[in-house]
């Protein structure tokens, strides 16, 4: 059904996609819970620059990625000096430009899962012996798991669909950083693409119906796991 | 001059005492006690700071200024920076509404407290517990399949199993109407009775505190009276 170079395309973009869903799941959880739960100097900051990527042009943080980490970026040159790795033009640059672009999808429905559990349960672990991080892991982190999920889930699906950003710091190179949107960008400026165009853009609805529906069952097993539709008229 | 045995067990039955300042904004606590073992009640009107104050001796506050020693072991001393965190207090505090851990079982909920201690501080164990206030039956259930009541006795027990210091009430049966506080207050009694843990009972209703409390201190604009 797919030749091989649209399979190429899917496999790297579930790759890059998975990669930047894992780096985001645990700094976007502890970004979430802090802007939940901490007051801080500075802190606009912190939540101006998490939602910036939403604003902007995409073409824009990868740009600034691209100053920031290529080979001729002060981080870019100290990374590749220091561990050897270089971002720029290869796949896991486009794991960064897709994390960065799909952080604050992730740390959204994090921060409100925070936001609602009400805190004198943590309070009450610590009055039953639990630290704050026994607390933070036996009480707080399981109730905010759906919210977690559900951005996770989000945060996969932008990835998968990453284009602006990925172009610009990484480039159209197949095989290394050609994921499917590029790929299907690619197939529309040939001549004969036309087909081939079709048949990802057709695959990419299919894979963002699949990951809402996941993401809808798994919130919903969470919830239920949680306790949350435990509704039952009490008796007394 | 009193003997020396007479001494001993004055000290031996003074098992709290606390001078502690807090303020924020306008509402200013300052509140001196020296709390004996058996069941103290504090009385006040909503608003006076009587969850605070138990706050404050739980370690969830920390006072502007003061000392507070359990037995002769310095909790608080703001002078000297002293601040023992609540987790190393081993004081359980039972909430008004039970705040029991909706994500897991009653059982869970339970042994909560339990699982933080070591064993060899461990003074009951769950069938002793289940037995004394009569929630055996509802171990496999969730908190959100609880009545008001069932869930303050689970809450009570969640307590107990961390075998506490000192069992500090907030106020445990304002979430409940008149029958099942009738229901409920005995159990209190009974924990009191047969546990001998000191207890600090928090509550606005007079009645309540007298049938529970050897003693009764009352908290006025943010001052302790006898």
């Amino acid at each position: 059904m797919l030749t091989p170079e649209e399979w190429e395309a899917l496999r790297l973009s579930a790759r890059v996609a998975l990669w930047a869903t894992a780096v985001c799941i645990p700094a976007g959880t502890f970004v979430g819970w802090l802007l939940a739960r901490r007051h801080f100097r500075g802190k606009f900051l912190v939540e101006a620059l998490v939602q910036l990527p939403m604003v902007l042009p995409p073409v824009v943080p990868g740009y600034a990625l691209l100053l920031l980490l290529g080979a001729r970026g002060p981080i870019g040159h100290w990374l590749e000096a220091t561990f050897g790795i270089v971002l720029a033009f290869t796949w896991k640059g486009a794991v960064v430009a897709s994390a960065v672009m799909a952080f604050p999808l992730l740390v959204q429905p994090v921060r409100v899962a925070f936001r609602m559990i009400d805190t004198r349960l943590e309070q009450a672990a610590t009055t039953l012996g639990a630290t704050p991080w026994n607390a933070f892991v036996t009480v707080a982190l399981p109730l905010a798991l759906p919210g977690v999920l559900a951005g996770a889930v989000l945060c996969f699906s932008r990835s998968l669909g990453e284009f602006g950003a990925t172009m610009a710091f990484v480039g159209n190179i197949p095989g290394e950083t050609r994921t499917l949107p590029l790929a299907i960008y690619s197939f529309m400026q040939l001549p004969d693409g036309e087909a081939a165009a079709m048949r990802l853009a057709l695959l990419s609805i299919a894979l963002a119906v699949v990951a809402l529906a996941v993401s809808h069952w798994m919130t919903r097993r969470a919830e239920r796991r949680l306790g949350y539709l435990d509704h039952q008229v009490p008796r007394a | 001059m009193p003997s020396g045995a007479s001494v001993t067990s004055i000290i031996k039955s003074r098992v709290l005492s606390f001078d502690l300042i807090f303020r924020r904004g306008d509402f200013h606590l300052h509140a001196a006690a020296k709390i004996e073992s058996g069941a103290t009640g504090i009385c006040g009107p909503s608003g006076c700071g009587k969850s605070t104050l138990l706050a404050l001796i739980a370690g969830l506050l920390r006072p502007d200024a003061g000392v507070l020693s359990f037995r002769g072991e310095t909790l608080v001393e703001t002078s000297r920076r002293v601040f023992v965190p609540a987790w190393l207090r081993h004081f359980a505090l039972v909430f008004q509404d039970g705040q029991l851990f909706p994500h897991l079982s009653v059982k869970d909920n339970l042994l909560y407290g339990y699982r933080c201690r070591s064993s060899d501080d461990r003074r009951f164990d769950l069938t002793q517990v289940l037995d004394l206030l009569e929630i055996g039956p509802l171990v496999g259930r969730r908190p959100g399949q609880l009545s008001g009541g069932e869930r303050q006795r689970v809450a009570l027990g969640r307590a107990l199993l961390y075998s506490p210091r000192m069992l500090l009430l907030d106020e445990p049966l304002a979430s409940l109407d008149e029958r099942l506080k009738q229901q409920i207050l005995p159990f209190l009694k009974r924990v009191k009775d047969e546990t001998g843990i000191p207890m600090l009972y928090v509550s606005h209703t007079h009645s309540e505190v007298e049938f529970l409390a050897d003693r009764t201190l009352r908290l006025e604009e943010g001052r302790l009276v006898a």
